[in-house]
């Protein structure tokens, strides 16, 4: 196993004569990458050939889609850039809905491609596929290089594009005579042009001095905290806000972390999921602090209703995020860290309590009814096992989830106190993302704990993954969320279609026999009394593990907004469910 | 209502493809679009005529500065400007019409740019409403239209402006937003 690579990166600092192909690795490692997710092709063999002369880790995934999950986990939970590769036609194609869930969340990914030589470029060539064009629009950018001179430079800006600003995934497509040829490597005069921000960023005096005034006056505001605060590294001033000026705090479900969950100034999770007492104290607040998040309609619900008597503050660096869905009152449209800086000195502290009253009143019986406090009565809740998973692995552990009702139940049930220790696909809604998405965080951060959370639907959209682990000698645990359903779509078929479930139930393999396939340890839990031992166990055990955890069928995620509602207009929790209450519950 | 957008782009490959998916993406119709070298080296300048409504104009400039081949956008709306269109019509005529036509274009003071026994080609510049004036008058006489080809609006702001200036003027009107790079949305 061990590589004969070039340690001392000589190239790095002295301009050399190298081909295409060495100069896109040398590039990454002059980019301080250490791990790649891919898969080799023809067009794209001669890096995958070059790649033994240099110190980077490449993991081989089982799919495409998986390579630029994993890429995405591996920058969500880090921070870093994540890298994937992929050959061209489909190899290139497969990656798309993983940019695309890359480019909803703002997270900073560089993908690179091979594409079939530049002579034959646009005659439908063996796996031509024209990635650029189809690419164009999830992404932050793309470039097609042809010349093997311009492979530093166009890899060199596509990190710079990723990073700054607002991030997000930027492909690079290289066509497979640029890397045969060769060209002289300078990877100090490749360097970007100075990052440019945008020239509608601004914050003045006027309007810090109105935000403080707004600030000062207000009598309910709501901060909102979204995934720009970790992307911005603004945990400590939003905290600094809340605390000064005692304001409550509400979470996008990507910017859940930002703000320590035990916090008593935190009130959960905002939006169509979230508790009534968050989307309540947001339609009942007069003042909204929009930090980072950009008023999803999954958080806004009808935009008619939508908080009409609050005056909002927006601070977003993406300006066409303003006046977007939600019109503002103060803009201050930069960098979340810089704009806080900016502002904090203007606020002082400031008395809130008697507001915090009346949000912890009205969270009554909606919290003391909470499925958590239940007792065991033999039936196993997702809820149960989002809250037991978070106990047992003491809050500390990076989640991966899928989409639909697990992943909601997470948002609800797992407590996350540290930023980017829940990794998701908010925007887009990915199926199939977590397994992929855990892995390439495990890479990202090789000593966390790393649990995977799917349902039994997405898991077996990227389930090829396991052998990634295998192969990886990994650990990453595995929590499958068994209910034979298309959970979240049964719920709304259930909710809004007259029950009729078309389509959701699910035969599903033994995920336990699976997994044992990959040559993976793995237990399935049927009742809350295992789930211990069972979450233990995976913990404890050398290698990854499979947990198959069968719950509840038809159990349904409460509040639910639904979709074109105000965000008042809950379905809550019902008083007396059948399902999961006994008589002697009452 | 119709916006005018006036960009720099870098002139190379793929570029108009960029700004074009980015209306199609917001489902604007671009009614006219012209392009062509500016007096910035490497840089295109383009024209741009949309229909949408009043408070698109903020979000279409702020998400066309944020592609990477974008490095200066104005944002016309209602400031003082010359906005000419260029025309070339193709009409059949015959001994016995080509001397009306010529009348004509002698009244919209265009041109004839070529000229053989059958047809004539009228080159005409002017705003909008000129063409569409001389257009409509040829339809109602006995010179059926040929060939016609527009240009698309082509736009500058009147008085000394640079690009430089008007960065160092800052955009009063988006104070609430924050200072641009150009002006813009000085009607609203």
């Amino acid at each position: 196993m061990a590589k004969q690579t070039t340690q001392d990166n000589a190239h790095l600092t002295t301009p050399t004569q190298l081909t295409g192909a060495e100069i896109v690795w040398a590039t990454l490692v002059g980019e301080s990458v250490t791990t790649v997710f891919g898969y080799p092709g023809g067009a794209i063999l001669p890096v995958y050939d070059a790649l033994r002369k240099f110190p980077i880790h490449h993991v081989l995934v089982r799919h495409e889609q998986g390579a630029a999950h994993m890429a995405d986990g591996f920058a969500r939970a880090s921070g870093k850039v994540g890298v994937a590769i992929a050959t061209s036609g489909p190899g290139a194609t497969n990656l798309v809905t993983g940019i695309a869930t890359a480019m909803l969340d703002s997270i900073p990914m560089v993908c690179i491609t091979g594409n079939v030589s530049s002579k034959v470029l646009g005659t439908d060539a063996f796996q031509e596929v024209d990635i650029t064009g189809i690419t164009l629009p999830v992404t932050k950018h793309n470039f097609l290089v042809n010349r093997a001179e311009d492979i530093a430079p166009a890899l060199r800006q596509a990190f710079q594009i990723a990073q700054s600003g607002r991030p997000g995934p930027v492909l690079v497509d290289i066509t497979k005579d640029a890397q045969q040829a060769t060209a002289l490597f300078d990877f100090e005069a490749a360097k970007p042009k100075p990052y440019r921000p945008h020239p509608m960023l601004g914050f003045n005096e006027t309007a810090l001095n109105q935000a403080a005034e707004l600030i000062r006056n207000a009598k309910r505001p709501v901060i909102l905290a979204g995934h720009g605060v970790m992307e911005s590294g603004a945990m400590e001033q939003v905290r600094t806000l809340a605390e000064r000026a005692e304001i409550p705090v509400a979470l996008t479900l990507l910017g859940i972390g930002c703000f320590p969950a035990s916090h008593p100034l935190n009130l959960g999770m905002m939006g169509m999921h979230g508790e009534a007492w968050v989307n309540d104290s947001i339609q009942n607040a007069d003042l909204l602090i929009a930090c980072g998040m950009r008023f999803d309609d999954r958080v806004t619900g009808t935009l008619s209703s939508y908080a009409v008597n609050a005056k909002k503050i927006h601070i977003e660096i993406d300006p066409s995020e303003v006046n977007k869905n939600v019109k503002i009152d103060v803009g201050l449209i930069g960098d979340l860290r810089q704009v806080l800086e900016e502002l904090l000195p203007r606020i002082s502290t400031r008395d809130g309590s008697a507001w915090l009253k009346t949000i912890e009143a009205s969270k009554g019986e909606s919290a003391v009814r909470d499925i958590k406090n239940i007792p065991d009565s033999g039936h196993l809740y997702a809820a149960h096992v989002m809250h037991d998973l978070w106990k047992l692995t003491s809050g500390d552990a990076i989640v991966a989830t899928d989409v639909g009702q697990h992943q909601m139940w997470e948002a609800q049930y797992f407590h996350h106190e540290n930023p980017r220790t829940l990794v998701t696909s908010g925007g887009l809604g990915t199926m199939g993302f977590a397994l992929p998405a855990a892995i390439g965080a495990k890479f990202g951060c090789p000593d966390k704990e790393v649990w995977v959370i799917a349902g039994d639907g997405g898991f077996q959209m990227t389930a090829s993954e396991l052998a990634t682990i295998v192969q990886e000698k990994i650990k990453v645990n595995i929590a499958v969320i068994n209910n034979g359903y298309l959970g979240m779509v049964r719920q709304w078929q259930e909710f809004f279609y007259e029950s009729n479930y078309q389509s959701t139930p699910l035969i599903s393999p033994d995920f336990v026999k699976l997994a044992d396939a990959h040559g993976i340890a793995g237990a399935t839990v049927r009742t809350r009394a295992e789930l211990d031992e069972a979450v233990q166990k995976a913990r404890t055990a050398d290698g990854p593990f499979l947990l198959n955890i069968l719950v509840e069928k038809a159990d349904s995620v409460y509040p639910m907004i639904p979709a074109g509602s105000a965000l008042h207009e809950m379905i809550l929790r019902p008083k007396k469910n059948p399902l999961i209450e006994t008589a002697e519950d009452e | 209502m119709v916006h005018t957008f006036v960009a720099y782009v870098e002139d190379i490959p793929g570029v108009l493809t960029r700004v074009a998916s980015l209306f199609r993406r917001l489902n604007i119709n671009i009614q006219s679009l012209t392009v062509g070298r500016s007096e910035r080296p490497g840089l295109s300048r383009l024209t741009l005529v949309c229909e949408s409504s009043g408070e698109a104009s903020h979000r279409i400039r702020a998400s066309l500065f944020k592609l990477e081949n974008v490095v200066d956008v104005d944002d016309i709306a209602q400031a003082p400007n010359v906005t000419r269109e260029l025309a070339l019509i193709k009409v059949a005529v015959t001994a016995q019409t080509r001397s009306q036509v010529f009348e004509l274009v002698e009244v919209f003071r265009a041109r004839i740019v070529d000229l053989t026994s059958e047809s004539l080609m009228i080159e005409m510049t002017g705003v909008e409403s000129k063409i569409e004036g001389l257009i409509e008058i040829l339809k109602a006489s006995d010179c059926r239209i040929l060939e016609l080809c527009r240009s698309g609006k082509m736009t500058m702001r009147r008085g000394h402006h640079t690009s430089g200036v008007l960065r160092a003027m800052g955009a009063k009107s988006e104070e609430h937003v924050g200072a641009g790079a150009m002006a813009g949305g000085e009607s609203d």
